[in-house]
């Protein structure tokens, strides 16, 4: 009886991975999936990340935030 | 105080402070815990170093002391800062929780003095890496019900619709552990500080290393498997490889894990098949680890030239070699005719430790590197030069002490298994520590460079998070001048 078990549970976690695999990788869902990668960057705080070409942006916003009364 | 970093935009204003403590008191416990690791290490090289505070000096009382300030102190605290963050910035949502939030700092910070004060009194429940005594354990369990209710409470109040995948991480290492801990932790208590286990004999070994194996597979992998889908692409200014692979790599990795913690125990009194069966898990884990390993390094491509420039992603990627390597070494010691030799000698030992310096300490300092200028609200860090010396010192340091642990462990283990024609064994157990002294030295050199670079690590966050306008660098918290 437990050989029964641990067949269909081989089985069953098996189907499960393919299952997993189909739903990731099939092609209807991959543009939402990238989109879904690029969440790191959606709340856009500059940070460290210089390549980006923050610069004025970010000036822009630190006034603002501060609330130093930078007028422009 | 101009800053050159934008907060908020669009965005509400985050909850950073819980961040800030957090990652200050890693680097603290970072040091504390390595220094132990050195000390013992030098014990081991050096006996006579056992002598100069007994019975609270020896070996046998720090080694515990070591371990769980590396893994809980440190990793923890990180954990704590990194989770906290990346939850807040990919919700794009405050931190929910309230008093909560504090709680499980203060909280966490009271169960490490404690450990550090119970432990060398010789305090211990003799369980590795779950050693501390029953009222510790409950104050454990009270913080991590907090962490998880501040958790679970931000993801259910988000602004995005989908829940990143480093979230995904961080919740399967909180649920777990939370598991974990209370069921490896269920004892009777006798006194204030003595309890038994509930379980005994075999049941009890195995499930000390259900327990052992997934702090291993969820504090030590799943977690900071979070913090490598955040930081890794913010580092390199690009997104995750393939968001795909990551949702197959988390499932299989969080379902296989589970398996293994049975290798722990080969050849030991627990059925042979479970044995077997920990053995074949341990190597199906093999695919998951390197699948994730793969999509971390290959984030990188079209931004490898970063690595010349940017030694903070250089501990990030480095990091993820390391992660390759000892998962590759993991497998193969779990083969039984492989453990036949490896088990109970140095090979052990250097395995965990390239795990442990190699890729959760190395990805700890590119996420602490990552995070203080844009915590603190710097445009970079005080010195990028001390950066690389530490990339360095942490680099060397590590593969001086696992090769030395390599040696010993093999050595130890052909002499341990050597006979004579008649039967008799060829070397005496003492004969086997002597050939090792070499080996010691070295990994206490290994471990001293480790320390060194954390050291600078101290310095340079200490410069950038204290450093004013007026400072020679002057341009370091200064707004970025607005392009024309």
């Amino acid at each position: 009886m437990i050989d029964i078990l641990r067949q269909i549970a081989v089985v069953l976690g098996a189907l499960a991975f393919l299952a997993i695999c189909w739903w990731a990788f099939s092609p209807k869902r991959k543009k939402r999936f990238e989109e879904d990668a690029k969440l790191p960057f959606a709340d856009e705080e500059p940070s460290t990340d210089e390549a980006r070409g923050d610069k004025d942006e970010s000036g822009d916003k630190s006034g603002a935030k501060q609330k130093q009364g930078q007028d422009k | 105080m101009t800053t050159s970093v934008a907060k908020t935009g669009p965005v509400p204003g985050y909850d950073y402070k819980i961040v800030r403590q957090f990652t200050i008191m890693s680097v603290v416990w970072g040091i504390v815990g390595m220094g132990m690791g050195v000390l013992i290490a030098a014990q081991l090289a050096w006996p006579a170093l056992n002598d100069f505070w007994q019975p609270f000096s020896h070996f046998g009382r720090l080694r515990p002391l070591h371990t769980n300030a590396v893994i809980f102190a440190f990793g923890g605290s990180v954990l704590f800062a990194t989770s906290y963050y990346v939850v807040q910035r990919t919700c794009q949502t405050p931190l929910w929780g309230g008093w909560l939030v504090p709680f499980t700092f203060w909280g966490w910070q009271a169960v490490i003095v404690a450990a550090a004060i119970t432990l060398p009194l010789g305090y211990t429940s003799t369980k590795e890496y779950a050693e501390l005594e029953w009222p510790i354990d409950i104050l454990i369990t009270l913080v991590w019900i907090a962490y998880a209710l501040v958790f679970f409470g931000t993801i259910a109040k988000r602004k995005t619709s989908h829940i990143y995948v480093a979230n995904w991480f961080f919740g399967a290492y909180i649920i777990t552990i939370a598991v974990l801990h209370v069921v490896n932790n269920l004892e009777i208590p006798v006194a204030p500080f003595k309890s038994y286990s509930i379980y005994s004999g075999t049941k009890d070994a195995m499930i000390q290393w259900w327990y052992g194996h997934n702090a291993v597979g969820f504090f030590l992998t799943a977690a900071f498997l979070g913090i490598m889908y955040y930081f890794v692409p913010k580092q390199a200014g690009r997104p995750v490889y393939s968001y795909q692979l990551s949702i197959v790599h988390f499932w299989a990795l969080i379902s296989i894990y589970v398996w293994a913690g049975g290798h722990h125990l080969h050849y030991s009194a627990l059925p042979d098949w479970t044995q077997s069966l920990a053995m074949v898990m341990s190597v199906i884990l093999l695919a998951p680890s390197w699948g994730g390993m793969i999509n971390g390094i290959m984030t990188l491509s079209g931004a490898w030239h970063k690595l010349r420039t940017d030694p903070t992603l250089r501990f990030l990627v480095v990091s993820l070699s390391f992660y390759g390597m000892s998962t590759f070494e993991g497998p193969m010691m779990s083969i039984k005719t492989v453990n036949a030799l490896s088990h109970n000698t140095d090979w052990t030992v250097g395995h965990v430790h390239s795990g442990a310096l190699g890729w959760v300490a190395m990805i700890s300092i590119g996420a602490l590197y990552h995070l203080v200028p844009v915590l603190w609200k710097r445009k970079e860090m005080y010195s990028v030069k001390l950066i690389n010396a530490h990339f360095w010192l942490a680099t060397v340091g590590t593969v001086l002490y696992i090769a030395a642990m390599w040696v010993n462990g093999i050595t130890q283990g052909l002499m341990w298994r050597a006979f004579n024609a008649d039967g008799t064994l060829t070397y005496s157990f003492v004969e086997s520590v002597i050939a090792s002294h070499p080996g010691y030295v070295v990994r206490w050199i290994g471990g001293s460079l480790f320390l060194l670079g954390m050291l600078l690590m101290a310095y340079n966050v200490f410069r950038t998070v204290t450093e004013t306008e007026n400072a020679a660098r002057e341009d370091n918290t200064k707004a970025q001048p607005v392009a024309a």
